[in-house]
């Protein structure tokens, strides 16, 4: 029993050594730090913050994690929930917290920094980034004359087995939800039917597009700054890759609009703002452009990357973001088996 | 002791007692919808494979290096031992990593049965190797002086002898299998914990998701009910007086050079092709990829939180290890069997059913570090079981009533022989518990208060970014880390050998 209690009274001063860790204790909460539960990608939050703690004082605790997982949780939290603010890649999280009424109205200064078309019409959260849905492919195998001409063509058996995706991401759920908004359930229900026998399945949208370089498979259903990414750093995963947009208003041209928000319960309203301002704002939208992203910048007056096709020339399927709906996404998956 | 052993049964049967409750909140309609369909069939087949081909596998794998290592005249059998412990350090899914970074195309059962007999037979190695040492060459003396040739005493009296060590490391490889992600993630290999985790990460608490758990759940009892009917129940303590003299090495000759080769394909590509790998990509970085800072903090975060949740792991299993070993009849068994079970879930359900607990009816505990240590020590349950029983059953029950009759209350004679005596064993549970912590990453990500960034995460998210260049010094960091623990590990088997 001694043994046990020396063990469990050692346990217990370590875990108390651990709470004076730099940067992972509530107390500092108090001061004023704010908590943000991150879905986008930890290296663009990073620089987001860091550039937003010089400029405003304002401390930032990030945690990272995925879309869904972190709409669900803040749901499953409910006011309790520990998080100042809640920023994703794609739409139907937000749609989602939103739906539970967790979310507190959006500054009026914040919403009027970004265009209509890139926010909810109730306000209770806005546009951050955007990213275009492509199809990558091996421009050593296909020719531009042999592309699909939409994202539907994929379903076709002639595709069978020569495209990749990665249907378990919230990036992939997102141009499911699009299509579900644009053609109804049962073209979708059958547009998944044909692509659980088309497809080969990889984990996220860079191992796709890796298989792709490597020769693996002909194409891949992901979005675009993947390949802008790897280009600028060694290209080693894109030499052999080219970037085909469907264009044309169809659902394979969805542009996925990544969204911020402030929550209800968030103990700290006016720093929470003042992030989500500061992110849509000049400072936060330069880094979209400038840093290693290569999202779309979508604030008013905002330049995207020059590498970038721009935003405007993608005749983007017009989606209202918060009719988006995840839940329907994942049953329909679900149903035929994807996940 | 048995209060305390009821006390983390119970505990541990939080996680399955979430998945049920669910499941029966989820209603026999959606939830059997849910259950009998394509999908699951597929993923149970996968599973199931996965056992039956990895796990023969392993154990061949570990019998030959523990054979060749401790009886027979291998040269550098002493480093070739501990080269062979070495690959614990490297964490599954940075294994995996290695791997399709070195070769592309590597998917799938073949990917996946290559990367994890390569992980995972050190689990079956180590037991098989400090049991063949420590057994006494009596018995096989008196098996040759009764007219057996060398190989049938080896299969009618050594092999015997090594069926705990076998059942015991056989039934810890096939939990690590049915409860990894990043590893098969990487491989693509869909097992029931990748299908777990998609849902999760598209539902987070969906009833699909659940509903796989439970059938998971179901396959980790069967293979504790396989392995609890394999153990049998005979003594495998010494009954002679003294100490057993040092077995003698089989002179290998000109089998040497083949015999050789074993354990050096085995060191190649357990451990060559992740430093290989790791290499490569410190050096296509250079130097700016080293932001130490953040992999400093990471570290620093990373070997508290392992060291503290060993603790927690330990003092948990002790009481549970101690029933199962000097209990009698069906109860203990089931004290046990709570352990493994919920050890065998995958990291995503414990946390789920903890994070859902925790957030709904015990909210002051949401998101704290003990929280997560608690998770930790219910997750790795089995490993510090494992190493814990097999030295407590190795302790004489005499030297606990002896000191007993010598008026010791019981607990002071349990402390005083069995616990003591078991403190290697203890030892090498918490180092197994530590190392698990090291590498833990799902549950990490659910449970770590705000601000946690250990070195799993780091390397997961800039792995998953596709930044390989900067996520291997966090693999680095993490190997680093790791080979302390397995030496510790190894120094401790061979004391247990009295070497």
């Amino acid at each position: 029993m001694k043994f046990v209690l020396s063990a469990l009274s050692a346990a217990v001063v370590l875990a108390a050594a651990m709470i004076c860790v730099p940067g992972s204790s509530g107390a500092e909460n108090a001061a004023g730090t704010i908590t943000i539960y991150n879905a986008q990608h930890a290296s663009l939050a990073k620089e987001w913050v860091q550039a937003f703690t010089k400029e405003t004082g304002i401390k930032v605790v990030l945690r990272n994690g995925g879309d869904s997982e972190f709409a669900n949780q803040i749901v499953a939290e409910g006011g309790n929930s520990p998080a100042d603010v809640f920023l994703t890649e794609n739409s139907p999280a937000m749609a989602l917290v939103d739906q539970a009424g967790l979310f507190a109205p959006v500054d009026p200064a914040t919403l009027a920094q970004v265009p209509d078309e890139f926010r909810p019409a109730d306000g209770r959260w806005v546009g951050i980034a955007a990213r275009s849905t492509v199809f990558a492919y091996d421009k050593t195998r296909l020719a531009p004359d042999k592309l699909p001409k939409s994202l539907l063509d994929l379903a076709d058996p002639s595709w069978k087995e020569r495209w990749a995706a990665s249907p378990n991401g919230a990036d992939f759920q997102a141009i499911v939800s699009a299509l579900l908004e644009l053609k109804g359930e049962a073209a979708t229900r059958d547009w998944l039917q044909a692509m659980k026998d088309n497809v080969k399945v990889y984990r996220g949208n860079s191992t796709a597009m890796k298989a792709v370089n490597a020769g693996q498979v002909e194409g891949a259903v992901i979005y675009h700054y993947y390949y802008y990414g790897d280009q600028a750093k060694t290209g080693e995963n894109s030499k052999n890759v080219a970037l085909h947009y469907f264009k044309n208003h169809d659902p394979g041209a969805f542009v996925s609009i990544s969204g911020g928000g402030v929550l209800a319960s968030s103990k700290h309203p006016k720093q929470a703002q003042a992030f989500l301002k500061w992110i849509t704002g000049k400072g936060g939208q330069e880094i979209l452009k400038t840093g290693t992203s290569f999202e779309y910048a979508v604030g008013k007056g905002a330049d995207s990357n020059p590498a970038l096709v721009p935003l405007q020339d993608l005749q983007a399927p017009k989606v209202e973001p918060s009719k988006l709906n995840s839940k329907k996404v994942t049953d329909l998956m679900t149903e035929v088996g994807l996940l | 002791m048995i209060a305390a052993a009821v006390a983390v049964s119970l505990l541990s049967l939080l996680p399955l007692g979430f998945v049920i409750w669910t499941t029966v909140e989820t209603g026999w309609v959606t939830a059997s919808a849910l259950i009998f369909r394509p999908r699951v069939g597929d993923l149970l087949a996968n599973s199931l494979l996965l056992i039956v081909v990895a796990v023969p596998l392993c154990t061949l794998l570990a019998l030959a290096l523990a054979w060749l290592t401790e009886r027979s005249d291998l040269p550098g059998r002493r480093l070739w031992a501990w080269l062979l412990v070495a690959p614990l350090a490297v964490p599954a899914f940075v294994q995996s990593y290695a791997w399709v970074s070195l070769v592309p195309a590597l998917h799938g059962l073949l990917g996946g049965v290559l990367v994890s007999v390569l992980a995972y037979f050190p689990f079956l190695y180590l037991p098989l190797a400090a049991t063949l040492r420590r057994l006494d060459p009596a018995l096989e003396d008196s098996a040759a002086s009764l007219g057996l040739g060398p190989w049938r005493a080896f299969l009618r009296v050594t092999l015997p002898q090594l069926r705990l060590a076998v059942c015991g490391g056989a039934l810890l490889v096939g939990l690590h299998l049915l409860s990894e992600y990043g590893l098969f993630a990487m491989i693509r290999f869909e097992t029931f914990t990748t299908a777990i985790v998609d849902q999760f990460q598209s539902t987070f608490d969906g009833p699909a998701g659940t509903m796989l758990a439970l059938v998971l759940v179901a396959c980790c009892l069967g293979l504790l009910g396989l392995e609890n009917a394999a153990r049998g129940e005979e003594r495998y303590a010494r009954v002679g007086a003294g100490a057993p003299r040092l077995p003698t090495k089989v002179h290998l000759g000109w089998l040497m050079l083949p015999c050789l080769g074993l354990p050096v394909m085995t060191v190649l590509l357990a451990l060559g092709v992740p430093f290989l790998t790791i290499g490569r990509w410190l050096v296509a970085g250079g130097s700016a990829m080293f932001q130490m800072s953040d992999i400093l903090s990471a570290l620093w975060q990373t070997v508290l939180l392992a060291l503290a949740g060993g603790l927690l792991t330990m003092a948990a299993a002790l009481p549970i290890a101690w029933v199962a070993v000097r209990g009698d009849g069906p109860v203990p068994r089931l004290l046990e069997a709570c352990g493994y079970v919920v050890g065998s879930l995958p990291s995503v359900v414990v946390a789920l059913a903890v994070v859902s607990v925790t957030v709904r009816l015990l909210f002051p505990l949401y998101q704290t570090f003990f929280t997560i240590l608690a998770a930790y020590a219910l997750m790795f349950l089995p490993r510090a079981i494992i190493g814990l029983r097999a030295s407590l059953a190795q302790v004489p029950v005499e030297l606990e009533q002896a000191a007993a009759s010598l008026g010791k209350t019981p607990g002071r004679a349990l402390w005083a022989t069995t616990i003591r005596l078991s403190a290697p064993g203890a030892a090498a549970g918490m180092t197994l518990a530590s190392l698990g912590i090291l590498n833990e990453l799902t549950a990490t990500q659910m449970l770590a208060p705000n601000g946690t960034r250990t070195l799993a995460m780091g390397f997961w998210s800039l792995s998953s970014e596709l930044d390989y260049a900067a996520a291997a010094p966090y693999a680095l960091a993490m190997i680093v880390i790791s080979l302390p623990l397995t030496w510790l590990l190894f120094l401790q088997s061979k004391r247990l050998a009295g070497q």
